[in-house]
């Protein structure tokens, strides 16, 4: 794949202000406050005033009849940008890309970016009960296993396939753990070992406990900005170096073996001027192990297939080869519904920034962000993915 | 192979008997195109009228062309079960009591790939067969079986949950005078119901095949009289809650339209048997089988109808006959709705003219007592909810649905 030559770069694009809410299993609390908390926690680490934000972009599911609008008069703030992108474990990406090029082109000048989703009693069934048409129509009615049962099929056909044994997933689950354990809000908080991994329950063949997720409540946020405008506001930046994102790629696979990146990866790589060899530390969207080995392979780490030769052959832990989802993932840190979308990217500027929260990945210059998303039917629609470099 | 089923246990009156809870029943309108094909037991998804794209899940625009000109049509239902998985863990109650789920993907042969119920014969990479059935709740869904008939088959557990096999169950025939009633309860029998209870009618009057009818395996004669709220009030009482299907084959055909005979006394007679014969049945025996739509083994599972298919369009020639049959299909679909949350389909077998005495003067085709018999069993083994007997059947509904108004003409002189 070759660069479109009428991408523009992102000269001068910066992430700031990684900001964390603390995940809970279960809130009382509605997503207005969890995003609510997220927005103040950029403007605490940034020092900007409410009235400073003139842009907003926001991700959740779970805002009942609110949207990006209605937020803006709950929490008293007035941009002249705004956005909306319900995406999933996309929503990061997308509201990155879409910012960055509003403050590239002076349409805002801080944007701030965020997700945030509650979890109460009895919201994830009624969440994936009517996620989608198509879900609702011809998924839901077959077991209402949700994305487990979804997701076994695409792991299961995955195996059969290329032959990785349910040992190489536990793998990329057991190294997370090991990244959570020294970052402070993971949920998961005790060690997984191999043998914990494959003992576990079934949940839908072939995915056991420790391949899931746990739903739960949290938010993520982050501020796009010029790099002139944070180093006026000394605050630490990630610079922005490409984004790719693709949508339904592959229809033609009677059952997915691949999101969408491998479509545009060619172009992700040389709009940065790099290679997969000079990333420091990937990121991917875990929600199933196997769907960060297929990033692993289609983000061109290793040739399709071979994701299992590759997983072998690292470590993945933030203090060895190949760190790989270093605050442990939503796998260990939990899932906040579209917030998932952004745990990788908050976590990359925290890396880059040297703002780690637990283990920091030695030396990190450069990561690589990928967000999946939205099984309406059978399969993941949304790929995307960003790099992204710390400022020397 | 299927494991054969086990006849139930006598039940412990002291156990709770299992809530009739519903899958998921909320589909968008479109999707609602599949339940008319499940219906009828056919496999039908939406074909693009401008590109013939086979699409699923349903849409209200091909996704290769754009056209919105998406009707339902019977396609190939063969395929390949891509891969497979048993949930183990679910979301939702019905699921929840019937665990372990198997589902799986199908790549069709048709094109899309479709997530499926599993029949318990199928395996991964194997060949597998596409149907679609009514659940539970009245709704469409998948469910692949293997491309040959296998043992014990009609015995898995995934499929029991949407059909009606009469096997192991105990069935009420309400009327045993007549030959398809006589035929009714010999198909039964063979279908290895447990019971087959069979209505009579002032039991001391003898009638022609009575002595062959007490002889069938497993009839049990009881009496029932379709024209009297009491009796049918009476037997309810005494076996209402281990009847599990019941077959209505009430008769009363007569020739002639309106003007054929002065004074209402006919008339008053078919209304009198079909109509309020089917209320009654269904207000004595509908509460007990709605309480009892997921009570194991031998859960209540349906209540059929047969009918004229002139219910469907008047015959004149039989025109007040038509016209109580008529009255008949509208009660049956008002009793589908109310037995629904039971999870007990009410099914509808529309036949033409029988091979019987009051249609004697009407040339064939007609269908013979067994061949309504049989196709009312095979209606119940494949969970179907309406279903054409015979050529004339199937003639009529297929005028139907091309032209209502020319039908109507042609059946008169």
């Amino acid at each position: 794949m070759t660069p479109s030559a009428s991408r523009m770069p992102y000269d001068g694009i910066v992430v700031a202000a990684p900001v964390t809410i603390p995940y809970r299993r279960y809130s009382i609390n509605s997503a207005h406050w969890w995003i609510g908390r997220a927005i103040r926690g950029v403007l605490e680490r940034s020092g900007l005033r409410s009235r400073d934000l003139d842009g907003l972009s926001v991700s959740s599911f779970t805002l009942g009849a609110d949207t990006a609008v209605g937020l803006t008069q709950h929490f008293g703030l007035s941009p002249r940008w705004l956005d909306h992108v319900p995406l999933g474990g996309a929503s990061g990406i997308v509201a990155l890309r879409r910012a960055s090029r509003a403050v590239q082109c002076g349409d805002a000048e801080f944007v701030v970016c965020v997700a945030g989703d509650t979890n109460q009693v009895d919201s994830f069934r009624a969440m994936i009960s009517t996620f989608s048409r198509f879900a609702q129509d011809a998924v839901y009615p077959y077991g209402s296993g949700g994305p487990n049962a979804s997701f076994a099929m695409i792991m299961r056909n995955y195996m059969q396939r290329y032959g990785p044994t349910r040992a190489d997933f536990g793998k990329i689950a057991v190294a997370q753990r090991a990244n959570a354990l020294s970052f402070p809000y993971a949920l998961m908080k005790q060690p997984l070992t191999l043998e914990a991994y494959l003992a576990s329950r079934p949940i839908a063949e072939p995915i056991h406990l420790f391949d899931c997720v746990m739903p739960c409540a949290g938010a993520e946020a982050f501020l796009v900005c010029r790099d002139d405008r944070a180093r006026d506001l000394g605050l630490p930046a990630a610079r922005l170096l490409s984004t790719i994102e693709r949508y339904n790629a592959f229809a033609e696979d009677a059952i997915q073996e691949r999101g969408g990146w491998p479509v545009d990866v060619g172009e992700l790589y040389a709009m940065a001027g790099i290679g997969p060899e000079q990333v420091d530390f990937l990121e991917t969207y875990d929600d199933y192990p196997v769907i960060s080995m297929i990033q692993m392979e289609d983000l061109g780490f290793c040739a399709k297939g071979e994701g299992a030769a590759f997983v072998r052959g690292h470590t993945l832990t933030n203090d060895g080869s190949f760190p790989h989802n270093t605050s442990g993932g939503q796998l260990s840190v939990g899932q906040a519904g579209c917030a998932g979308g952004y745990l990788g990217l908050v976590e990359a500027v925290r890396q880059l920034t040297g703002a780690a929260l637990g283990t920091p990945v030695p030396e990190a210059r450069i990561g690589l962000v990928s967000g999946f998303g939205m099984i309406t039917y059978d399969r993941g629609l949304a790929s995307g993915a960003a790099l992204l470099a710390g400022i020397d | 192979m299927t494991p054969p089923l086990a006849p139930p246990k006598r039940k412990d009156p002291l156990t709770k008997t299992r809530a009739p809870l519903l899958p998921p029943g909320a589909r968008s309108r479109t999707a609602k195109g599949l339940a008319a094909a499940a219906a009828e037991g056919r496999f039908a998804l939406q074909v693009c009228a401008e590109c013939g794209a086979v699409i699923y899940p349903p849409r209200d625009a091909c996704p290769r062309c754009l056209s919105p000109r998406l009707p339902f049509r019977d396609v190939p239902r063969d395929g390949v079960l891509l891969a497979e998985t048993v949930i183990a863990a679910s979301s939702d109650p019905y699921f929840r009591e019937r665990l372990p789920w198997r589902i799986g993907t199908v790549r069709l042969d048709a094109g899309p790939s479709i997530v499926t119920h599993l029949h318990g014969d199928v395996r991964e990479g194997d060949r597998v067969r596409l149907s679609l059935n009514l659940d539970k709740g009245g709704q469409a869904v998948a469910m692949a079986l293997p491309t040959m008939p296998m043992l014990h088959m009609a015995d898995d557990r995934q499929w029991r949950e949407l059909t009606c096999d009469p096997k192991f169950r105990r069935v009420l025939v309400t009327d045993g005078r007549g030959r398809v009633g006589q035929a009714m309860a010999q198909a039964l029998s063979q279908a290895e119901a447990a019971i087959v209870f069979v209505g009579i009618a002032d039991s001391w009057k003898p009638f022609p095949g009575e002595a062959a009818l007490r002889a069938i395996a497993r009839v049990e004669i009881v009496p029932l009289d379709l024209t009297d709220t009491v009796s049918v009030g009476d037997l309810a009482g005494e076996i209402g809650g281990r009847v599990d299907i019941v077959v209505n084959t009430a008769e009363h055909v007569r020739p002639g339209g309106m003007l054929e005979r002065t004074g209402l006394v006919v008339a008053r007679e078919a209304i009198e048997l079909r109509y309020f014969g089917l209320m009654r049945l269904a207000q004595s025996f509908g509460p007990a089988l709605r309480a009892r739509g997921a009570d194991g083994v031998n859960s209540a599972a349906a209540f059929v109808n047969l009918l004229s298919v002139h219910a469907l369009m008047n015959w004149p020639a039989y025109g007040v006959f038509s016209s109580a049959e008529a009255a008949c299909l509208s009660a049956a679909q008002s009793l589908r709705a109310e037995l629904r949350p039971g999870g007990i389909k009410v099914v509808n077998v529309f036949s033409g003219p029988l091979d019987t005495e009051w249609y004697e003067t009407v040339p064939p085709p007609k269908v013979t007592p067994s061949a309504l018999a049989a196709a009312t069993v095979d209606a119940l083994r494949r969970g179907l909810e309406d279903v054409y007997v015979g050529d004339v059947a199937e003639d009529v509904r297929a005028r139907l649905a091309v032209n209502p108004k020319a039908l109507e003409r042609e059946l008169g002189p």
